[in-house]
């Protein structure tokens, strides 16, 4: 393989790797709280490319991007209010169960609101403008979204570790019933981490839509779980690793279908996953954790 | 509280399996006419023994997986490429052919699907051994893993000459009635209760409680998860195989995880923990899709076309009624009580017949369920 074909396959890869970590955060974030995998992220994301795409067809870009991050991030708070919160005390498989019903119910009403049939992206100016650089040839969304990731993860670090907001988050996800007592208000912090995974799932869903140019209603449940993968693979709870486990799952996939082996890079992921449950189950950043009787 | 005695009780099931028999006889003969509600009745068979499978896991031994659609997928494969009639095979395999050794491999139906349930166990067993260590949600998201990777496998172009890759498999012959997915989907199912109620069944159930209390009392956590492990792949896979055969054609798509979700909303539905609230799950919401079919079509009422009524539809409204039964109704029909007579007779008692006037005691609620528990165990 060529260089050049290389740094294309690599370029490939980093961009869907960005988009992976940015979907990936919102897992690991909402499992470190409510120790919750949120079936219903991969959703969202889809949610969130069927916003925009009817948003688009009435406004600019410019007017559009905001409204739809208001309401994937309200769709996303709205969710832990109807499906999660009313589950806090029971069993951890309830709270599974029902999030794999609103998934379930997120694709059938997407398939009813929208049909199955794929739709088109939208093109938002600029994103998709093709750079080359020598022999290599690129769409600028391809060379934003790694930054953008690295940006982003950079601002929510600062949150989690400088606000009264982020200590509150951290608090909560290292004990949540001492937590309570110390008067935090449980619920608003798992709010606001939901609409903080929403709006990151949204960013994504932006990046990695325009690159794949349509939306149909079950093009969140493969990217899902493969971002909860890249969760687990960077240690759950911990933020770079969920961006580290989405760049290598993007990377990792991306050069798999570049080898000719396009049928099993899905079946990679789930394999990176099963080797490292087995061999190191916290995940590369994880923190061990020991389990109390 | 009056309780029936065992004969009237004997005598009342056999009463129901023969007005069951008959009725399935008399619309067997007359497939043309009921071929749709036939078609139903099988598919709610074929789901209830999955259903049963995985309750064996989730509901009795408090195992969570999610890799019932790979498992099932095994099962259908194998079933598939053993009955596929020899002369019909070139134009199954019209692509790449078929692999020299299965070209002139067949077996009787009841064989393939044996067959098909052994591979799965035997596939459950190897899988055990790494999976069954981790615990929940690791458990749950790591089977389900597996069964995507065994989909990839399938539609593995290097695998061609065995499932036909992406192409599926198609001429699997049929049932050749009704009555016999029954008969095979109720050995199933009785094999499954027989598992339960044995002392593995019950140590099944002391792991499912606490696993360390369990382990405390000499049971083996690892053997006894690997057990009921490869009992629910092996019922799995046998499942796998009777919905390849209801379907006759099949491919790489038809197990994905929406299959796996689909199983595990009608455990949900019936009660995890219960067989036959899973068995009742799997008819009504197989039967509640069609059911729900009227909400698809365009409804007219005096020349008013009521909004909301369109493709897709229905689905929405069946997850509504699921979302509704998981968040309020969270031990679904059944919870982990079983159909007995007996708590049918107590139920009727309370609230038809009405015979005591006197206001019943507020413990009466609690004797109830326990006359029907014990009921089950019988």
């Amino acid at each position: 393989m060529s260089s050049t074909i290389l740094l294309q396959h690599g370029l490939t890869g980093i961009s869907l790797g960005g988009a992976y970590a940015l979907i990936a955060i919102g897992y690991t974030m909402v499992y470190g709280i409510l120790r919750l995998i949120n079936f219903a992220h991969g959703d969202i994301f889809m949610m969130a490319g069927y916003f925009m795409i009817f948003a688009m067809a009435s406004m600019p870009w410019f007017a559009a991007i905001p409204i739809v991050m208001m309401l994937t991030v309200v769709l996303g708070i709205a969710i832990e209010q109807v499906a999660y919160k009313p589950l806090r005390s029971a069993p951890r498989m309830s709270i599974m169960i029902s999030a794999i019903g609103v998934s379930y119910l997120l694709q059938n009403l997407a398939t009813y609101l929208f049909t199955a049939l794929p739709r088109g992206y939208p093109e938002i100016p600029y994103l998709k403008k093709i750079l080359r650089i020598g022999d290599v040839s690129a769409s600028l969304v391809t060379i934003i979204t790694p930054f953008l990731t690295v940006v982003l993860t950079f601002l929510l670090l600062s949150l989690i570790n400088h606000t009264k907001l982020g200590m509150a988050m951290r608090a909560v996800s290292k004990d949540y019933e001492t937590s309570q007592l110390m008067g935090i208000k449980i619920n608003k912090v798992i709010s606001a981490t939901f609409a903080i995974g929403s709006l990151l799932a949204f960013i994504g869903s932006l990046l990695y839509f325009t690159d794949r140019m349509t939306v149909f209603p079950f093009s969140g449940t493969l990217p899902g779980l493969k971002c909860f993968v890249a969760a687990v693979l960077g240690g759950i709870g911990s933020i770079p690793g969920a961006v580290v486990g989405g760049f290598i799952l993007g990377i990792g996939e991306t050069l798999l279908v570049a080898l000719g082996y396009s049928t099993f890079s899905d079946a990679f992921t789930f394999a990176i996953l099963i080797v490292m449950l087995l061999f190191r189950p916290t995940g590369l950043f994880g923190e061990k954790v020991t389990d109390k009787v | 509280m009056k309780t029936l005695d065992k004969k009237t009780t004997y005598a009342l099931s056999a009463g129901l399996l023969a007005i069951a028999v008959l009725i399935l006889f008399y619309m067997d003969q007359n497939r043309a006419a009921y071929n749709y509600p036939l078609s139903i009745l099988q598919r709610s068979a074929i789901y209830a023994v999955a259903a049963v499978a995985m309750n064996l896991l989730t509901g009795f031994t408090g195992l969570f997986s999610l890799g019932q659609a790979g498992f099932m997928a095994i099962g259908a494969y194998t079933v598939a490429v053993l009955t596929i009639p020899v002369s019909a095979r070139p134009s199954v395999y019209y692509i790449s052919g078929i692999a020299d050794p299965l070209a002139e491999a067949t077996a009787p139906l009841w064989v393939a699907l044996l067959i098909g349930g052994l591979l799965a166990a035997l596939l459950g067993f190897l899988i055990g051994y790494p999976v069954l260590r981790l615990k929940s949600d690791y458990l749950a998201i790591a089977t389900l893993g597996f069964s995507e990777i065994i989909r990839a496998f399938i539609a593995a172009p290097m695998l061609n000459r065995v499932t036909n890759g992406s192409y599926g498999l198609k001429s699997i012959p049929g049932f050749p009635s009704t009555l016999m997915v029954f008969l095979i989907a109720g050995l199933c199912i009785f094999l499954m209760v027989l598992v339960i109620r044995s002392s593995y069944g019950r140590a099944f159930q002391a792991i499912r409680e606490d696993e360390i209390a369990a382990e405390s009392m000499g049971i083996g956590l690892f053997k006894h998860k690997q057990m009921a492990f490869v009992i629910s792949c092996f019922f799995t896979g046998i499942s796998g195989g009777m919905l390849a055969v209801f379907m006759r054609s099949i491919d790489s798509k038809t197990f994905q995880i929406a299959l796996t979700y689909d199983i595990l909303l009608i455990v949900v539905l019936g009660g995890i923990g219960s067989v036959t609230g899973s068995v009742l799950g799997s008819f009504l919401m197989t039967a509640g899709r069609e059911w729900l079919r009227f909400f698809d079509n365009p409804l007219v009422i005096g020349g008013f076309q009521v909004p909301l009524f369109r493709t897709g539809f229905r689905m929405v409204i069946f997850s509504l009624i699921l979302m509704a039964v998981v968040l309020y109704y969270r031990k679904g029909l059944m919870g982990t009580r079983e159909f007995s007579w007996n708590g049918m007779y107590a139920f009727a008692q309370k609230h038809v017949l009405k015979r005591n006037k006197t206001p019943i005691p507020a413990e009466s609620d609690t004797e109830d369920s326990a006359t029907s528990e014990r009921g089950c165990s019988k």
